[in-house]
Formats: structure tokens, C-alpha cells, sequence
């Protein structure tokens, strides 16, 4: 019992509860009638496309940034990426990659100006975060439309400017990473090889960085601003290069995630965008200080099965939609909790 | 009856395994002033603490002994009771509420009210306030002191001088107040003030109220007191009338405390001629450590201690030279000036430190032993780092952390399980170690270390202080101590500086009797000329 105990204690409460809920809902699928088979592969495919998007909270938790609630900044730049090489019509994984090439520059800039923001307000960062999120996201709906976009697939086709809300990138560079390497099996199962790959190939780059000196003592910065400060590190200097780097991640996430999703989403797309990937992160065990690879891997794992599985096995039990409820109580529940726990390990 | 208002009988109490008074003794007739002189840490605070029965006595496990009030047997179990019982006490802190004048604040929870409907709905608490009587009491209490605050004056925009009598005001508006505790209450004075200060008390003594007087400037006490005690280590070291004894006296009784376990070391003068760094003018705006202006000239392989009361800005120097606080003046190293306030150049230049915050400023917490040690190092510079593409990459080389602090860990003894366990888990002494280490780690030319034997147990003390004196001795590190233990320090240090309110007051060798660094701390004149050993 005791050994029970301390391993729950472990992995913590949250994380077994919501572990034991996915698997009994795997264990359910075959009595209502869904595929067991196909849910795994649901459940893959989302962890590859959204998994990026939650490695972006990295960086910035570790330098004692807090969570990247302006993630939306990140995915804007990625978005002017994803539009701009549709405009230059590049295809396949040449366009995939123009995409990301040009999302870069504006990604530095972005996360530049991001960062000496959040340097003026350290300790509520968190909540200037969600605003620069939030703000930029309404400015950008001034941009799309004023922006001189002239690709018949993009812009509204009654003016001829002015960008969709919804553009499709299935003729461009859509699935281009689902499908390379990918493995079909029978009917329902496939594994997006390429997706998962790229991912991984972020997370070793991303821990890399990490055993670095610059890594280092950017984690040093977010563990004991005064200990890195008396050994001669520039304290803002090491936040900016993180929340750089979390908004650089941010928009080559979103790009993955449009190649799976095979749709570029303007306007409000982005908005909620930060919420899912920050409960993605707690879920797997971060704390607003401290966050590893660990974490990002379990809990994007983690929500995306909840939220693949819900909408099928709930709905075939209970004959009404409940997923979009159990994933806001989800994904807000463990926001909540991690803030509190948070708070609590700072005034201890 | 006789005129005896407090007697104090066989006071003893530990904290845990350390005790902090032993068998204290202690008298106050009605209308005397008593001098209380002591350290910091000689048990002045807790005697006076059990006095005024603060919780935190009873949650350690309450005191021995008794406290007689006027031939009474009183023990107090909470600050409410002792005031009812008419004891008054002047905080070095003042506390007043900034937003409410002079009036409200002496009468504070006191307040003369007036009648109105309400009170028979709501109660006592919703009676209208009698603005012209509560003025006029506080302007008698104001009147007893003879100085002049206007009663209308916000406390905010007051002088600290005035917030001070305001404070006094309102213990002796009191109308039962009979003892009154005052604990340093010139310390934030200018020396018009203090006079001024020192009349009121005297004024106060003559009208009858017994009055206990705690103060580092020994000069005042002796001028105002009938009677001084002084404590050291728990326990009273000197009981005399004030016309009886004079400052050198009091000052040996307070110095000398007993240090167990400390190696000791025969007395060698060295001499030393060539300056490393010379400081002109410092000062440093570290809060409760202010340096105003410091010159000192420190010399190639020695031990410099620096020591001084708390909050009087030893431990500011090392920390404004680090670039750790805003700082400001000349500070030459190795011929070369240095710059202030860029903590890099520093370090870069062959300067370490170990920070007196030792979990504050000194550790990682939560990360292993092996990085906390390598960390600085590998920062400034860059050992412990393999290089790739021409540099690009610099990688942290775990394999070469891991060695290096395995040596350390034997060097130093540092009690662990093994190199990566966190430094959270250790206990003071062997997170304290780990701090020299990353220090020694640097390669130092010159080593600040700030409190390196604050809270940390008694085999660690000394390890720790052999630690620093082996360095010095086997690599010719010149190391500055700043300690708040005069005698730690003269067993490992050539020379010893006070600082007192921001300034050295003096330099001595350390072999120095302990009472000349007495009176040093206390901020008068030593009677021996500085520079004994600073001849070039």
C-alpha cells in the first residue's frame, strides 16, 4: 500500500487519475463500438501535430519566464510563414520548409520585442503573457485583411484581397511530414512517421541546447535569478533568448500542426490557442518553474488521448456531446492546479 | 515595600539544544534607568521577549525561572497581559501606522468615545470617536516628553525623529505604565535628536517609571543609565553602577565570547607589502548593510577580516565590490581599476565569493552538488566545456563536472550521497562547503567570504575555517572574512577591520586584545594606532 502510495505521490495526483481515466477508456472503446486500432492512431497523429506546440513552454519555464501564455505570437508568426509560402506556391517539402524559413525572422523579431516586455514585468509575466497573446491575435485580424495577399486559394473570392478565414494547404504541403516514412496497416491504423520524427528531432535539438553552457545558465536564470546573477550572467539577457526561442518553437509548431491538420486557421484561430498546450505541459507533470522533455512527451500524450478518446467512447455511452466539456475541465482544471500548487511552493 | 519594580530571578532558556540564557539575574527600581549592553546574539532580545511573554518563548518551550513585578509573581503568556500590566515597549522598528496622525496613533485602540445609537445595535466598536479629548490626552502624554511634534502631523511626513517620541508618547499615554523597554531607540536618531531623546528618558525616569535602555552606543548608556548590565553569551558578564565603571570595561565584558571546537593556532605575525586591491570611497547601497564610505588597502596573501555589528555594513562591502548592489567609488585590483555594479568583470578578473545568503544568492537548490560546484567555472571561464564547430557549440562536459567534484567532495569531506544529489538535502555545513567549493572551483586570486560560519554546527564551523586557512596558506589565496565572530576571525586572520555605521572604524592585527576590538565595534577610539603591519 505504501508502495502505492509513494508512487502515486511520484507521478503525482493529477497525472494518475487522468492516466487511469485514458486507459479505462481504451478498456471501454470495444463494448461501444469503437476501434481500438483507429483510436490509437487518432491519438498518435494529434500527439505528433501538437507536440511541438507544447515544447514551447519549455524554453520560457525554464528561465523563470512562467508559461508561455503568448503562445499566439509564436503561432502568428508561424501563420505569416504558412501564408507567405503559399503565395510563393511552394509545394511539397519545399514549401513546408520555405514556410518554416520564413517564419523565423519574424519569430526572432516577435519574440525579441516579447521578451524586453516580459523583462519589465517580472513576476506577473504569466498574466502579460495571455494579454500579448490575446492583443496580437486581434491586431492580426486588422493584418490578414489589409495584408496584399493576391493567391486566388487564400484570399475571399468576391473582393480578391483580403485572406479566408480557413485555407486549405492540402495542394501545397498538406500531410507532407504525415505521410513520409508513414505505415498503414489494415484499414484503420497508421502511424504519421514523418510528424512524430520531426518532433522528436525538436525535442533532441531542444536538449541539446539545454547541455549547453548558454542552456545551462538559462536554466540557472529560472531556478535562482540571484545565484546567476552573482555568477555573472545577464539575467535579461537569458530571458529574452528563451522567450525568443519558446515564440520561435510556437511558429514552427503551428506550421506541423497545419500540415496534419491540412488547414492554415486566421482570424480567431489562435486565440485559444496557448490553453491546450499550457494544460498539456502541467498534465505531464511541470511545474510553473520547472519543466523537462519528460513532461511535454507524457502530458501531450496524456491530453490528446483524453481528448481523442472522450468524444467517441463518452459519446457512444452517454448518446450526448460531452467532449468539449471534459476538455475544458480538463485543460482549465489542471491550469488551476498547477497556479495553486505553484503559489504554494513559493510561500512555503 | 521596597521600591523594587521588576526582579527577574534565575531567567534560563533554551532554543532546542542552544542555550541562549543561563541563570540570569536582573533588578529595576522604580524611577532607575538600566543599561542593557550586549552583541548581537548575546541574549538581550530574548530576555526581553520572555519579559513581554512573546508566543514565540512559549512555542520553544517556555523559560525557567521568575519575574517578580512590584513583589508580584507575574508570567505572561501573551504581549496583551504585560501591557495590562502596565510594561511598555519602543520598538527599533517603529511601529505606527503611516496614514493616521500623531493623536490617533498614540491613542490608538484606546480611543475616548462619545455615545451614539448605533452602539446599542452594534456594540462598543461603532462609538463615535471624541476627537478634542483624545487630542488633548495626547497632547499631555506629547507635553511629558517636552519636545514638540504637532498632534496633527501624519506619520509619514513626520522626521524619524518625531515617529520615535510618537512611539514613546504612546507608551506613556498609558495611564498604568510603569515600565517602559526601549530597544535602540537612537539608532535612526542624528546626535540632536538622540540628546533631545535621551532628556525625555531621563524625564521619564524622574516621574517614576522604571525604565530598561538597550543601546550600541555605549557612550549614550553610559550617560543616561544609573546601571549597566552587559550580557555575553547568556549569561551577565558585569553588573555596575554607570559612575563606576567607564566604555573600556563594558566594552571587554561584551567581547570574548567562547567558541568550542575552534583549532588554535600560534600567534605569527606576517608581514605583507604588496597591495592587491585598494578601495577609496566606497559605498554601497545594500539594504540594512549601507556602506557609506570605506578606504581599505589589502594585501597580497593575507587572511583580512572584516567584522562590525549587524547592519552596520561589513557585509556590504564585499557584495558592492562583487556588483551585486548599487555602489559607487574607486576600487583598484592589481593596479587596475575595477569597475562597480557589472557583476561579470569581477569574476573574470580572478575574484570570487561566497555570499553570506547561502540558499539565497549562494545554491541552486534543487540542483545536484556536481553542478552547483562546476556552474561559475564553467560560466566565466568556460571550464569544464568541450567546443564544436569551431566554438559554436560549447557543450557541457558532465563527465569533467562529475571528477572535478568528486575531488571536491573529498577535499572539503562534504557529506552526501553522491555527486548529483541535491544541494537542498544537505545540511548548512555541507551546503556552506559546497559553496567554497565552487568558489576554490574559480581559481580565485582574492576570495570574499561573507558569514562563512553562520548557522552552520560546530565540527563544520571549524572545518570550514581550517578550509579558507589551508587555502590561504597552500595557494597564497588572498581571502577577506566577513564575520559577525570576532574570535573565528582572529583565529585564522593577519589583520581584522571594524566597520562601524558604514566606515572602518579601525584596523588591528589579530593578535590584538579582544576588548581594543570592543571598543572598535562599539564605535569609539581605540587606543592602539592602526597600521602596525601595513608598512610597505
Amino acid at each position: 500500500m505504501d508502495r502505492i502510495k509513494k508512487f502515486i505521490a511520484d507521478i503525482g495526483w493529477p497525472r494518475a487519475i487522468i492516466a487511469l481515466f485514458l486507459l479505462s477508456l481504451f478498456v471501454l472503446a470495444p463494448f461501444v463500438n469503437v476501434r481500438i486500432d483507429s483510436s490509437i492512431s487518432d491519438t498518435l497523429v494529434r500527439f505528433g501535430m501538437n507536440g511541438i506546440l507544447v515544447l514551447a513552454m519549455v524554453p520560457m519555464v525554464q528561465s523563470g519566464c512562467g508559461l508561455n501564455f503568448g503562445l499566439p505570437l509564436g503561432i502568428i508568426a508561424g501563420l505569416l510563414g504558412a501564408t507567405i509560402s503559399l503565395e510563393l506556391n511552394a509545394l511539397g517539402f519545399l514549401g513546408f520548409f520555405t514556410a518554416i524559413a520564413i517564419s523565423i525572422p519574424f519569430a526572432v523579431v516577435f519574440g525579441f520585442g516579447y521578451g524586453q516586455l516580459l523583462n519589465r514585468v517580472k513576476g506577473g509575466e504569466m498574466m502579460i503573457a495571455t494579454y500579448v497573446g490575446f492583443s496580437s491575435v486581434a491586431f492580426m485580424c486588422i493584418m490578414w485583411l489589409l495584408l496584399p495577399f493576391r493567391n486566388p486559394t487564400m484570399v475571399w473570392g468576391y473582393a480578391g484581397k483580403g485572406l479566408r478565414t480557413t485555407i486549405s494547404v492540402q495542394e501545397y504541403w498538406g500531410g507532407v511530414l504525415n505521410n513520409f516514412l508513414s505505415l498503414r496497416v489494415g484499414e484503420f491504423f497508421f502511424v504519421p512517421t514523418g510528424t512524430i520524427l520531426f518532433f522528436a528531432l525538436m525535442c533532441l535539438l531542444l536538449w541539446m541546447f539545454f547541455h549547453t553552457k548558454t542552456g545551462s545558465a538559462m536554466s540557472a536564470v529560472g531556478a535562482n535569478p540571484e545565484f546567476a546573477r552573482a555568477a555573472g550572467i545577464h539575467i535579461d539577457k537569458m530571458r529574452t533568448l528563451s522567450v525568443i526561442l519558446s515564440t520561435l518553437l510556437g511558429a514552427i509548431g503551428i506550421i506541423v500542426y497545419e500540415q496534419s491538420f491540412g488547414f492554415i486557421q486566421l482570424y480567431m484561430g489562435p486565440f485559444y490557442m496557448a490553453f491546450p498546450s499550457v494544460a498539456a505541459i502541467l498534465l505531464g507533470g511541470a511545474s510553473i518553474n520547472r519543466a523537462s522533455l519528460t513532461h511535454v512527451i507524457i502530458g501531450t500524450f496524456l491530453f490528446q488521448g483524453i481528448l481523442t478518446m472522450t468524444p467517441s467512447v463518452i459519446n457512444s455511452m452517454l448518446q450526448t456531446d460531452m467532449s468539449e466539456v471534459i476538455r475544458i475541465i480538463v485543460s482549465n482544471g489542471m491550469i488551476l492546479y498547477a497556479l495553486t500548487r505553484g503559489v504554494r511552493v513559493k510561500s512555503r | 515595600m521596597s521600591s523594587t519594580l521588576l526582579r527577574m530571578e534565575g531567567i534560563t532558556k533554551s532554543f532546542f539544544e542552544n542555550t541562549v540564557l543561563r541563570n540570569v539575574n536582573l533588578t529595576l527600581e522604580r524611577g532607575e534607568i538600566l543599561g542593557l549592553v550586549g552583541e548581537n546574539g548575546a541574549g538581550k532580545s530574548t530576555l526581553m521577549n520572555i519579559l513581554f511573554g512573546l508566543p514565540v518563548i512559549f512555542e520553544t518551550g517556555g523559560f525557567e525561572g521568575k519575574i517578580y513585578l512590584e513583589g508580584q509573581e507575574v508570567c505572561f503568556t501573551s504581549p496583551l497581559q504585560a501591557l495590562d500590566a502596565g510594561i511598555g515597549m519602543v520598538h527599533q522598528e517603529f511601529s505606527l501606522i503611516p496614514g493616521f496622525t500623531a493623536v490617533e496613533n498614540i491613542v490608538l485602540n484606546r480611543e475616548s468615545t462619545l455615545y451614539n445609537f448605533l452602539v446599542e445595535i452594534f456594540g462598543e466598536r461603532l462609538a463615535t470617536l471624541d476627537y478634542p479629548k483624545m487630542k488633548d490626552r495626547a497632547i499631555r502624554a506629547i507635553k511629558r516628553l517636552e519636545v514638540s511634534i504637532d498632534p496633527e502631523m501624519i506619520i509619514s511626513e513626520m522626521p524619524v525623529g518625531h515617529k520615535q517620541f510618537t512611539e514613546i508618547a504612546r507608551e506613556i499615554e498609558k495611564e498604568n505604565t510603569r515600565l517602559l523597554v526601549l530597544d535602540e531607540p537612537t539608532a535612526v536618531l542624528t546626535e540632536s535628536e538622540a540628546e533631545i531623546l535621551l532628556e525625555a528618558v531621563k524625564r521619564l525616569a524622574s516621574q517614576g517609571i522604571g525604565i530598561i535602555f538597550i543601546s550600541h552606543r555605549l557612550q549614550e548608556v553610559l550617560e543616561v543609565s544609573n546601571r549597566i548590565v552587559v550580557l555575553r553569551d547568556g549569561e551577565i558578564t558585569l553588573e555596575k553602577k554607570a559612575s563606576e565603571t567607564n566604555i573600556r570595561e563594558i566594552a571587554s565584558a561584551m567581547v570574548g565570547r567562547r567558541i568550542e571546537g575552534l583549532t588554535t593556532r600560534a600567534a605569527q605575525e606576517r608581514v605583507f607589502s604588496t597591495p592587491t586591491m585598494t578601495i577609496e570611497h566606497l559605498w554601497v547601497d545594500m539594504p540594512g548593510e549601507t556602506v557609506r564610505d570605506v578606504n581599505l588597502t589589502i594585501y597580497k596573501g593575507e587572511i583580512l577580516g572584516i567584522g562590525g555589528l549587524a547592519g552596520q555594513g561589513k557585509l556590504g562591502i564585499a557584495n558592492g565590490i562583487m556588483g551585486l548592489y548599487p555602489a559607487g567609488g574607486k576600487v583598484t585590483f592589481e593596479g587596475q581599476p575595477l569597475p562597480l555594479n557589472d557583476p561579470t568583470i569581477p569574476l573574470k578578473k580572478g575574484i570570487g565569493f561566497v555570499s553570506e545568503d547561502r540558499r539565497g544568492v549562494g545554491l541552486i537548490l534543487d540542483e545536484g552538488i556536481a553542478l552547483n560546484i562546476a556552474f561559475t567555472a564553467m560560466q566565466i571561464h568556460e571550464l569544464y566545456i568541450k567546443k564544436f564547430l569551431g566554438g559554436v557549440v560549447k557543450w557541457r562536459d558532465d563527465r569533467a563536472i562529475m571528477k572535478a567534484a568528486r575531488e571536491y567532495i573529498n577535499m572539503l569531506a562534504i557529506k552526501c550521497l553522491h555527486e548529483n544529489q541535491k544541494v537542498r538535502e544537505l545540511s548548512g555545513g555541507n551546503q556552506q562547503k559546497v559553496c567554497l567549493a565552487r568558489a576554490f572551483a574559480l581559481n580565485p586570486k582574492l576570495l570574499f567570504v561573507s558569514e562563512p560560519t553562520r548557522g552552520i554546527d560546530v565540527g563544520a564551523k571549524s572545518l570550514v575555517l581550517d578550509m579558507i586557512y589551508k587555502r590561504n596558506r597552500e595557494q597564497g589565496t588572498t581571502i577577506v572574512v566577513t564575520s559577525s565572530e570576532l574570535e573565528e576571525m582572529r583565529a585564522i586572520c593577519d589583520r581584522i577591520a571594524i566597520v562601524h555605521e558604514g566606515k572602518i572604524a579601525g584596523i588591528l592585527p589579530a593578535s590584538t586584545d579582544s576588548s581594543e576590538f570592543g571598543l572598535l565595534l562599539m564605535g569609539a577610539k581605540p587606543t592602539v594606532e592602526e597600521g602596525v603591519i601595513s608598512v610597505g
